[in-house]
């Protein structure tokens, strides 16, 4: 049940976040007032159906302007876009990155495509660490030009969803832009290809290795108002969460690590014994479980 | 001892503030701005 309602949630998140729908006609991006407010998942604001900003190139543009910005007394240092993910962060932690977020969505489903799956090494998943200081916050805010401007890092240098959601849509609806596509393109759309392959195979490789939307979510697992709730004395160590989790989480090693997108799916269908379930400001919360997930 | 069931709601309040900060200091503004220009960086030729 809960599965299936995420799955819709997941579809409603994707059409809200893109619903331009008149983009064929203006072959433009939408422009209204919703763009001032960042969309709570990773979706390329330059995407043409886009409705809202992305967080992610929000902060970095905010970051990279810092200097051009204090000049003009205009002191921008990203608290907005900081506000509105911190609010996101201590409610649900990384709950965003399960229920709303339209890339995420897309590795879910071609995971589904049948085939050998891989588990990548536990270590991988600190990289996007190393993503969100260097390519986000500290190659923005130190390498600029001489007026004093920085770059997108991320968005220029990696994103996939913005190649995904903005490259190559935005080439189709404006042919002049084609003259302008180089190595750098071609750059960003190996990374594409690379990443639509290892979904394949592989369980949500970009968020567990590379976003650095889901990096600076995770830090609120511990501590956010929803919490998963791991039950010691009920866990018989069968391993079946990490077998059906979506990010390859151990939760029998502990609840709300780092990689945790709270999808609900171990605590509904993988665990048979009532060992995991979860809390909102600290009360408990009892939930009915999936037909195939109640007492063997 | 940190009391860790109040520091979500610590921690809202908190982000609440700074969003508030943000707003009055015109960043608002400042994001859409950028929003609504096609980022050519995204597009991957900028």
């Amino acid at each position: 049940m809960m599965w299936a309602l995420r799955r819709w949630v997941q579809s409603a998140a994707t059409v809200l976040s893109n619903a331009y729908a008149l983009f064929p006609f203006t072959r433009n991006i939408y422009q209204g007032k919703l763009k001032s407010v960042c969309v709570p998942g990773l979706n390329c604001y330059s995407c043409p159906a886009a409705t809202g900003a992305c967080p992610l190139g929000s902060l970095q543009t905010i970051f990279a302007n810092i200097r051009p910005s204090f000049k003009a007394g205009n002191f921008h240092i990203g608290l907005y876009v900081l506000g509105m993910l911190g609010i996101t962060g201590s409610l649900v932690g990384r709950m965003p990155c399960a229920w709303v977020c339209p890339f995420g969505f897309l590795q879910e489903l071609i995971h589904k495509i049948p085939s050998r799956k891989i588990e990548i090494p536990h270590w991988m998943i600190y990289i996007k660490y190393g993503f969100l200081a260097l390519f986000v916050i500290l190659l923005p805010l130190i390498v600029v030009d001489g007026l004093g401007y920085g770059t997108t890092w991320f968005c220029k240098y990696v994103c996939p969803t913005g190649t995904l959601e903005a490259g190559i849509p935005m080439l189709i609806l404006q042919p002049q832009l084609r003259e302008l596509a180089g190595l750098l393109y071609l750059n960003k759309i190996a990374i594409l290809i690379v990443f639509l392959v290892l979904m394949v195979f592989i369980r949500r490789p970009f968020c567990r290795t590379v976003c650095p939307l889901g990096a600076i979510y995770s830090f609120f697992n511990k501590v956010s108002v929803f919490r998963m709730v791991h039950h010691p004395d009920t866990c018989v160590l069968c391993k079946e969460c990490y077998k059906g989790c979506p990010m390859g989480v151990r939760f029998y090693e502990g609840a709300n690590q780092p990689d945790c997108i709270r999808c609900l799916k171990c605590m509904q269908e993988s665990c048979k014994f009532d060992a995991i379930s979860y809390e909102f400001a600290g009360l408990p919360v009892k939930e009915e479980k999936a037909e195939s997930a109640k007492s063997p | 001892m940190w009391n860790t069931k109040k520091s979500g709601f610590l921690l809202l309040l908190l982000f609440l503030v700074v969003l508030v900060i943000g707003i009055n200091a015109g960043e608002v503004a400042a994001v859409w701005e950028k929003a609504v220009n096609i980022c050519l960086s995204c597009v991957g030729i900028g």
